[in-house]
């Protein structure tokens, strides 16, 4: 597993504990398989944003909607 | 001298159990303080103050059931300023031996807070001095119960320490996560693990929402209207609002809706307030109750106090400040019984509609279901995309009628197409 994917997976942990990443799968909806909230969700961006400080703009949220494409972002987005 | 008694957090609430004091005898109280927790069916809840005073004497010890109205502890009612009720403090601590010695049986502990609250005291009169806030005085007072309880003691708050004793854990095998490492009541919890059970016991949630589900279906004659509103302008509006700002300033849907519903609620009495005593009391103000599920089971749905009064970015935060502490399983008595009508919001990941069920002695509750994209006919007959959300109104027939209950969908409808007048 990459650095990207650990931290995503811990940020995941806080908000839904109670779900494993080997439980669910990584090129469906992130927010449909942790169900998450748009509550959380916001709570979500807001920390990986501070984390790979990159700015993530609503208008990319279709972009990082399953695990997998939102790990890519933030590659993408950190190594810019 | 008043008594602080243990308040009723719902009309299906017979006991709680007190799990916290947040303040210790000798502690300046003000108005909205949150005096000690207290656990309930529905959660760990924090209970405040409604009055200024000192905090005399704690009446109940922690892990302590009790009836509601039961006193919980003594207030003194002081109406000068803080340094001179801090002296107040000291010199009933200090003079008043005989009302502290009553209680021989509880005497080690009763000495402890003695000692307790004239360095609590001591600390705040300096702090007054220098006018620090309310919030550096609270930690200086704690920092100073750590101190005192310190040098060849383990440091450990005293909320901690009792419940550390009533589950029978040795408190030197406790890892400490507070000020200087000293032991507070989260880490008795984790180390007991009992935390879940504490914080959000599930099955008595479930038993408190049947209650109150049950109440109202049998006693409170439902009516029902159902409306689509499109939304695109309401979407587009607020996807240009959060373009500009950060992740940490932007604005969700659920606030313009709670907004438009707190807007109509000021316009339409009928559905703000309470059915109590056989008649309807409408509410000055609409403290909208926000239906938040939680994690694992369970709902609540506590006020968001002056709803209209708020505009947008107070209300978001207001909102992730509810939901952070609910998730936590920490709101206060206010928050719980207070909402004068509830919205429940399905978000995003929904189905189209949510039929509510009123919350005695609510009048109201309004549903919002999951926005989804549908064509839309226009004047000229021509087909576009557009975004839709189903609301719903369950109303209580005794107050109000479908006719007036269609207005307030309406002027719901109304606000949420001109978002730029929700700001």
């Amino acid at each position: 597993m990459s650095i990207t994917e650990s931290v995503v997976q811990q940020h995941l942990y806080r908000i839904a504990p109670d779900i494993d990443l080997s439980q669910i799968d990584i090129n469906a909806d992130i927010r449909e398989e942790y169900d998450i909230d748009s509550m959380d969700y916001l709570h979500l961006i807001i920390a990986l944003g501070k984390h790979f400080d990159i700015v993530i703009p609503e208008a990319d949220y279709p972009k990082i909607s399953s695990f997998n494409s939102l790990c890519r972002y933030l590659e993408e987005g950190a190594a810019v | 001298m008043g008594k602080f008694l243990m308040p009723s957090l719902g009309s299906d609430m017979e006991s709680g159990t007190l799990v916290e004091w947040e303040k210790n005898p000798g502690d300046a109280i003000c108005r909205g303080d949150v005096l000690a927790v207290v656990e309930t069916q529905k959660g760990a809840i924090e209970i405040e103050a409604f009055e200024n005073g000192i905090l005399t004497k704690q009446l109940i010890e922690i892990g302590t059931a009790v009836p509601v109205g039961t006193p919980l502890a003594v207030i003194d009612s002081v109406t000068s300023s803080t340094k001179v009720d801090t002296e107040a403090a000291v010199e009933s601590v200090y003079t008043n031996p005989s009302t502290q010695s009553a209680d021989t049986e509880v005497e080690p502990s009763i000495h402890e807070s003695v000692d307790l609250a004239v360095s609590a005291a001591r600390t705040k009169e300096v702090d007054s001095a220098v006018g620090v806030t309310a919030d550096t005085n609270k930690h200086a007072s704690e920092q100073s119960l750590l101190e005192n309880a310190s040098t060849n003691r383990i440091r450990i708050t005293p909320a901690a320490r009792a419940l550390a004793e009533n589950l029978g854990l040795a408190i030197d095998t406790l890892a400490g996560s507070g000020p200087s490492g000293a032991i507070v009541l989260d880490d008795v919890c984790r180390f007991s693990s009992v935390k879940g059970e504490f914080a959000q016991p599930l099955e008595a949630m479930r038993t408190a929402i049947a209650a109150a589900m049950t109440r109202s279906k049998k006693e409170i004659p439902h009516y029902y209207l159902a409306h689509t509103i499109h939304i695109s302008a309401a979407k587009a509006w607020l996807e240009y609002f959060n373009a500009q700002r950060d992740a940490s300033q932007r604005i969700l849907l659920g606030v313009l809706l709670l907004k438009a519903v707190a807007l109509a609620c000021e316009k339409f009495g009928e559905f703000n307030g309470y059915y109590t005593d056989g008649r309807f009391q409408p509410s000055d103000h609409v403290h909208a109750g926000m239906a938040i599920n939680l994690r694992g089971g369970g709902l609540v749905a506590p006020a968001i106090h002056n709803t209209h009064e708020l505009n947008i970015d107070q209300l978001m935060e207001c909102m992730l400040d509810l939901v952070k502490r609910v998730r936590a399983g920490r709101f206060r008595a206010a928050e719980l019984s207070d909402p004068t009508i509830t919205v429940s919001s399905l978000g995003d990941r929904g189905v189209n509609s949510l039929i509510g069920i009123i919350y005695p002695p609510q009048v109201a509750i309004v549903g919002f279901g999951t926005p989804v994209i549908r064509p839309l006919v226009d004047d000229n007959g021509d087909i576009h995309a557009g975004t839709f959300i189903d609301v719903t109104l369950a109303a209580d027939h005794r107050v109000s009628d479908g006719h007036r209950g269609a207005l307030f969908l309406r002027f719901i409808q109304k606000q949420l197409e001109h978002p730029e007048s929700l700001v």
